[in-house]
């Protein structure tokens, strides 16, 4: 399949619409939470009743020029809004409050890796539009019930040049503006629930030409995979195409996650002329370098930043910053656990490893952790003072994550402190070694490889909890003899 | 300044009015004599100026972000021609911009 | 008594005096309503229950010495003012069933002066028109002459208040619909800055082009008025915030050696003798008064009409896209699909005038036409501004006539658009500069009155309405009424 490579290259742009976490509204006083009982949450400003006036909320300045910040672009001033006309149900003004030419972000970039390389990927523009409603369809008899509860929510579009190339690319990108959202708390980025979109825009061009090929945009994809998948299948499908001799036709495709298509959408294409035109009942805003600047001092550190201090200052794998960077929630529990338990390293492990497969195995996220990072943090202690070994340490988290409990009172509960005791480890050992008198000869005679029964019987005497490095050095003694 | 059919009738499908056909005619004429009156604009020498997008010039005030609207369902649905379990409703919707 | 024969400030008198009641003030117009305005038809809704319960709070207000600014007095508003559980049908078919679930801030604010409100007034639908005749609840007639047009879109306000069916009435312009209404009426009319008032709840035509003003018998009537309607306002993002001065301070002062500025432009234009003669001579009232008469030039002036028919649809095109049957309003029956439901809805509810408008918009802003109309126009009008601009570093106020003759009649120019679209050259030049302008009764010829226009400066409606005063201090015009 990747053979197409050889003589085709894909040209993939993103357009991300982020919904930003505000109380209220982008121009109304409504509330944007979510799940309300349908359109309790639609004022007379998102009802575009008659003599209706927007007003801007000054949240979505700020998240905007954070974002801006964090995309290093620059941030636009005066920047203003304008009119996008077109006629839906779910658009009650018949025309979206976007912005055209003077978005209010504008020329950043945005650095993403794929298998050990590095890229620059430009941010053509990021900027502000109200969110339509929403429409349902069944059970109301041959139509659809409005909903406009989410009319009028804020967005932040970002767009990006078209300078992605491979669906890898596409999802690292998709990744990246994931992570920087949520380090600015200004969206909780889940595309399941919508509140991060992407649409992708593809084509493709024989390698070596200059020109860009006709390109399709699809929709529908919420989720990474789906937007790999759908990026992959579209990048085949049109080079399928024009190598049987077709064109590609400029259109809107839909996404469909069971069969791993994209088909075009059913509805009436032609006319989508916007008529976009500058926004008469909002002024142009002008954003003061004051302002720009005390929100920018309010920014966190941002995933790269993170990324690098995690290296430097816990000697952290650059491997291991880097998964650990990416999430903020997991990257604060990261350094939670190190505070607690002095070991970084240890921390990153014990997170990577088995914090990450048992939040994998039950679908949950960091924030839904069964085992607080304190708790982790005092495991982890336990183990570097002996306490207990690894093995057993993985008893200790097992037991806790199921029925809850303190790490201290687990161990002791269940019995599980290590055998560190000089006399008592021996004793076992010579117990074992009497009980095994064929084997100790067949060891003494040269066969190496049963040191290995041995240890493995001494910590079955011992229930796991002898410290196997005092085992390891007393067998190999007392088996010389 | 004249209109041609096919010009006119896109023009009413995004505006989404609908024109009979026998409209059609005195229609056009009365807009082209409307669009006559645009020709005089071309005279105009506007190289030094910007398009004034407000007779103000001020910027945009802005509110603090906060829930001031409470649920006014049933207030604001007195005047919806079709309504049901508090939905608008309308002939069904193919799938569309979302 | 004959109540409607008092001024504003008399009828404050009177009410804060307890020489008469708000409830007697209030049934007597409604009485002249019932009586007169089946032939007017210069009402649309007739609020007078509500009416008169609002008169009963206000006397109890003043029996307990509580009593607001211009409480008690009766006023209608234009239809465009939306009114809380009160129908508001824009003159439209579109809207024929809305009753408002919220108010208006104009409504608000003169609400809360205590004002009575009688009802609200017919006009041209969506604002779109300079005769009131293309309202969905039939023309409205001049009381001058019931053959002749009162003028539009603010005809129904003009007429009543013509009529003395109220004595105030609250108003829109757009390109002149406050203006021109009030000269052919023999009304004193304003629109102030762009800004001054809140267009919040005011339904929108061209949203950089809209304000609302008010229509009364005088300038001190009209001064107080306004002065009630205007202030900044949260909710529109337009409104003006600057520091409040009250339009009456300068009232009666006088205007020697303040500077009149006659454009030359305007008075090249052919205009009959009888209006050049009218705008003669009382270009001698204020010469008399001690003012200096200044030629002025606005050199783009007369790209004022293609500017503001390319800009008014524009954004009308956009303003009325929520008109499409789905949450208020009118709905075609039985629509097939989406499509059908809203070309239906759109053919139906909106008369021709409206639709005309909206398809030029559209076709202003569709792609390949924006830069050559839209942008274009845009930029001409920051020309027109830029006249202005130059004109008022050597004038107070800028003289002309309001419209260019007496009222006509009814049918007379409705088989041409642009030949109506005519009525507004003099008054669309300050619409698209945002000052403010107002009509003053100047003359009359045939039966028929004449006004003149004053444009002032940005923020100077105090200097506007000073100069109306110092001229309805001087003559009788504004005085003569249609005896009904």
């Amino acid at each position: 399949m990747s053979d197409y490579l050889k003589n085709w290259e894909a040209v993939i742009g993103l357009e991300i619409h982020v919904q930003l976490s505000t109380n209220s509204k982008l121009f109304s006083g409504a509330s944007t939470n979510f799940g309300a009982l349908p359109n309790t949450q639609a004022c007379n400003i998102d009802l575009a009743l008659p003599g209706v006036l927007p007003v801007l909320n000054e949240e979505v300045l700020k998240m905007a020029i954070k974002l801006g910040k964090a995309l290093n672009a620059n941030i636009n001033s005066p920047t203003s809004f304008a009119r996008k006309n077109y006629f839906y149900p779910d658009s009650p003004k018949g025309y979206q409050i976007s912005q055209m030419d003077k978005p209010i972000v504008e020329k950043g970039y945005l650095d993403i890796e794929v298998e050990g390389v590095k890229k620059r990927i430009g941010v053509t523009r990021a900027h502000l539009e109200e969110d339509a409603g929403k429409s349902l369809h069944d059970d109301f008899e041959g139509q659809s019930g409005i909903d406009l509860n989410r009319a009028g929510t804020p967005l932040l579009e970002i767009v990006s040049e078209p300078e992605i190339n491979t669906p890898q690319e596409a999802v690292a990108y998709l990744k990246s503006i994931h992570s920087i959202i949520r380090y600015l708390e200004i969206s909780d980025g889940n595309m399941a629930e919508g509140s991060m979109r992407c649409d992708a825009n593809v084509s493709v061009r024989r390698k070596g030409d200059e020109e860009l090929g006709t390109r399709t945009e699809t929709k529908n994809v919420n989720s990474f995979r789906f937007v790999e998948k759908a990026i992959q299948y579209e990048i085949e499908r049109q080079i399928h195409e024009l190598e049987s001799g077709n064109l590609i036709v400029q259109e809107t495709r839909l996404y469909d996650s069971q069969q791993n298509i994209t088909r075009p959408m059913r509805s009436k294409e032609f006319a989508n002329d916007y008529r976009y035109f500058p926004e008469p009942d909002l002024l142009p805003i002008k954003l003061e370098k004051d302002f720009i600047d005390e929100v920018i001092s309010t920014m966190p550190e941002m995933p790269e930043q993170k990324r690098e201090r995690f290296i430097s200052e816990y000697n952290l794998s650059s491997y291991d910053a880097d998964l650990l960077a990416l999430d903020k929630d997991l990257a604060d529990f990261f350094e939670e656990v190190s505070k607690v338990s002095g070991s970084p390293k240890l921390s990153a492990n014990w997170i990577m490893g088995d914090l990450s497969a048992q939040l994998n195995n039950e679908n949950l996220n960091i924030k839904d952790s069964k085992i607080s990072s304190k708790k982790l943090g005092e495991l982890i202690i336990r183990i570097n003072d002996g306490t207990i070994s690894g093995k057993i340490a993985k008893d200790v988290f097992e037991k806790i994550w199921i029925s809850g409990g303190e790490v201290d009172e687990t161990i002791q509960k269940e019995g599980l402190e290590q055998v560190t005791n000089f006399d008592e480890i021996e004793s076992m050992i010579d117990k074992v070694i009497q009980s095994n008198p064929e084997q100790h000869s067949q060891y003494k005679a040269g066969k190496d490889r049963l040191f290995g029964f041995f240890v493995g019987q001494v910590m079955k005497a011992s229930e796991g909890k002898a410290n196997p490095k005092q085992v390891n050095d007393i067998l190999k003694e007392k088996l010389e003899k | 300044m004249a209109l041609s059919d096919k010009e006119l009738k896109e023009i009413a499908y995004l505006a989404r009015i609908n024109v009979k056909e026998n409209s059609l005619k005195k229609l056009k004429k009365e807009l082209g004599d409307i669009l006559n009156l645009f020709e005089e604009l071309n005279l105009a020498d506007t190289n030094s100026v910007e398009a004034m997008s407000h007779p103000l010039d001020l910027s945009q005030p802005t509110r603090k972000d906060l829930v001031t609207e409470k649920d006014m369902r049933e207030e604001l649905q007195k005047n919806a021609p079709s309504v049901q379990s508090g939905l608008f409703l309308v002939p069904k919707v193919i799938e569309g911009e979302d | 008594m004959d109540f409607h024969n008092l001024s504003l400030k008399e009828q404050l008198q009177g009410l804060k005096k307890g020489s008469f009641s708000s409830t007697e003030l209030t049934s007597h117009y409604l009485e002249r309503i019932e009586k007169y305005d089946d032939e007017l038809n210069s009402f649309i809704s007739i609020t007078a229950e509500r009416a008169l319960i609002q008169a009963q709070n206000s006397d109890e207000r003043y029996a307990n010495n509580q009593a607001y600014g211009l409480d008690g007095i009766p006023l209608a508003h234009k239809d465009i003012f939306c009114t809380k559980d009160v129908l508001t049908t824009c003159g439209s078919k579109m809207l024929h069933n809305f009753v408002s679930p919220y108010s208006s801030t104009v409504y608000e604010k003169l609400d809360a002066q205590g004002m009575v409100m009688l009802g609200k007034t017919n006009m041209d639908e969506f604002a779109m028109g300079s005769s009131n005749e293309t309202s969905y609840f039939g023309p409205v007639k001049n009381p001058w002459n019931k053959e002749y047009v009162p003028g539009g879109s603010s005809g129904g306000s003009a007429a009543c208040v013509a009529a003395n069916l109220t004595p105030v009435a609250t108003a829109t312009d757009t390109g002149g619909s406050i203006r021109q209404p009030a000269s052919l009426c023999g009304l004193t009319g304003i629109k102030p800055t762009y800004g001054r008032v809140s267009r919040y709840g005011m339904i929108a035509f061209a949203s950089s082009l809209d304000q609302g003003g008010v229509l009364a018998k005088s300038a001190e009537d009209a001064a107080l008025i306004l002065e009630a309607m205007s202030g900044y306002d949260p909710k529109d993002s337009t409104s003006l915030n600057v520091k409040h001065i009250d339009f009456q301070t300068n009232l009666n002062e006088s205007i020697k050696n303040l500077n009149i500025g006659l454009p030359k432009e305007f008075f090249d234009a052919e205009l009959p003798p009888y209006l050049q003669k009218s705008i003669q001579e009382s270009v001698d009232v204020y010469k008399h008064l001690g003012a200096n008469i200044v030629e002025i030039s606005l050199p783009n002036i007369n790209l004022s009409l293609p500017i503001y028919y390319i800009i008014a649809p524009a954004e009308c095109s956009a303003n009325l896209s929520r008109y499409d049957g789905v949450r208020y309003g009118y709905r075609c029956k039985n629509p097939k699909d989406i499509d059908d439901l809203f070309m239906r809805t759109r053919e139906e509810g909106f008369g021709s005038e409206v639709k005309r408008r909206i398809l030029i918009g559209t076709y202003a802003l569709s792609a390949g036409y924006y830069d050559a109309y839209y942008l274009k126009a845009q930029k001409c009008r920051q020309l027109v501004a830029n006249d202005f601009t130059e004109a008022f570093k050597k004038v107070d106020v800028i003289l002309s006539p309001t419209t260019p003759g007496t009222a006509f009649k009814s049918g007379e120019k409705t088989s041409d658009p642009v030949e109506m679209y005519l009525q507004d050259i003099f008054t669309i030049p300050a619409n698209l500069a945002g000052l403010p302008a107002l009509s003053i009764p100047c003359g009359e010829h045939e039966g028929l009155p004449l006004g003149l226009q004053l444009v002032g400066n940005s923020l100077q409606e105090s200097t506007l309405l000073q100069f109306a005063q110092a001229f309805q201090s001087n003559t009788d015009w504004h005085k003569k009424l249609p005896n009904i």
